[in-house]
């Protein structure tokens, strides 16, 4: 779920698409840098992407009686670096923000940052640091996926709570009443995210394990034969 | 593995199924009626940014709306379909190398999991 149309104000809409505007031109250059390098990965990436979309579609019922979405943004994060999930995210925010009242035009660099700049990255990171420590593939895609998922709505709560603080407690009981919205309903999402995005790994794993082992990514995973 | 996958599958279905059953309806906004049930979060965020702020007013409207709840579904049905349709054709197509290359003398089904 995303930061409605025109309820950030004027600065800080600008100022979110401002930071988020380097990002995605970052991500379009490293995505056509890997492409023009390993054009056999075009395939996993349209995969990553198709992921993105059909999730983010899907608005499912949650513990807090509300209803949000997944991102689908953590698996490509781990495959591909977290900078080419920047322009696929874009693409989907831009798609919901023009067709389906969801999300906003003023609210994109925003929504941006959250969904496609902090998801991927925090996935990224996530994901390396579990590997690091020797764990399993699934493990690590798991928690990558559902942290990612996660710390998208922290950003989203802690976007509106900047910009709306409470008139008593101030942005951090603003916060934490956008982050009880949010992120307390994303939490089953999320890990259903996890777990789906564990799902479509394993496949790729049995199907296209030779382009899975090319992935840089991947090669810092133990036991990727699995 | 594929017993993994079918739990996997199942963990999945019980967490959007349950909440279902389980969810309390949520409190009321002071200031506001209360939200419907299993209405988008964001929209639960547009209450709370009433109450926290009562003079704001959103300075733009999206250019186009969907014209009905119907129509909205119609464009998310879409948006699903387009990335579940690519994901379909890469499995597709996956199952199909993997029957090819194989070597044909262990019976062995290709199944995707």
């Amino acid at each position: 779920m995303h930061i409605m149309e025109g309820f950030l104000p004027p600065a800080h809409a600008l100022g979110w698409a401002a930071v988020s505007i380097p990002f995605l031109a970052w991500g379009l250059r490293s995505m056509a840098r890997d492409l023009q390098a390993h054009p056999e990965r075009r395939m996993l990436l349209g995969v990553a992407s198709a992921f993105a979309f059909l999730l983010s579609a899907l608005k499912l019922p949650s513990v807090t009686g509300s209803c949000s979405h997944p991102t689908g943004v953590g698996l490509g994060a781990l495959l591909f670096g977290p900078a080419a999930m920047v322009p696929v995210g874009f693409v989907v925010l831009l798609f919901q923000a023009l067709l389906l009242a969801h999300g906003g035009l003023t609210t994109l660099g925003a929504n941006v940052f959250s969904m496609a700049i902090v998801g991927p990255f925090v996935s990224y990171g996530v994901f390396r640091a579990i590997a690091a420590l020797g764990l399993s593939r699934a493990a690590a895609v798991f928690t990558a996926a559902c942290i990612g998922d996660l710390a998208t709505y922290l950003t989203t709560s802690a976007q509106l709570a900047w910009a709306f603080p409470d008139p008593v407690g101030g942005i951090s009981a603003s916060f934490v009443k956008f982050a009880g919205i949010f992120a307390l309903t994303q939490l089953p999402i999320a890990i259903s995210e996890g777990l789906l995005t564990v799902l479509v790994v394993n496949a790729m794993a049995r199907f296209n394990a030779h382009e899975l082992r090319t992935l840089p990514v991947m090669a810092h995973v133990k036991g990727n034969a699995a | 593995m594929k017993a993994r996958t079918g739990l996997i599958w199942t963990a999945i279905i019980l967490l959007t199924v349950l909440p279902l059953w389980f969810a309390a309806v949520p409190p009321a906004e002071p200031g506001s009626e209360a939200p419907a049930a299993f209405s988008g979060a964001d929209s639960r965020a547009q209450q709370a940014i009433g109450a926290i702020a009562p003079d704001y007013k959103p300075w733009f409207a999206p250019l186009f709306e969907p014209p009905s709840g119907e129509i909205a579904s119609l464009l998310f049905a879409l948006q699903a379909a387009m990335g579940a349709g690519v994901i379909g054709f890469w499995l597709g197509m996956s199952v199909a190398r993997e029957r090819r290359c194989a070597p044909p003398a262990p019976k062995q089904e290709a199944h995707a999991d």
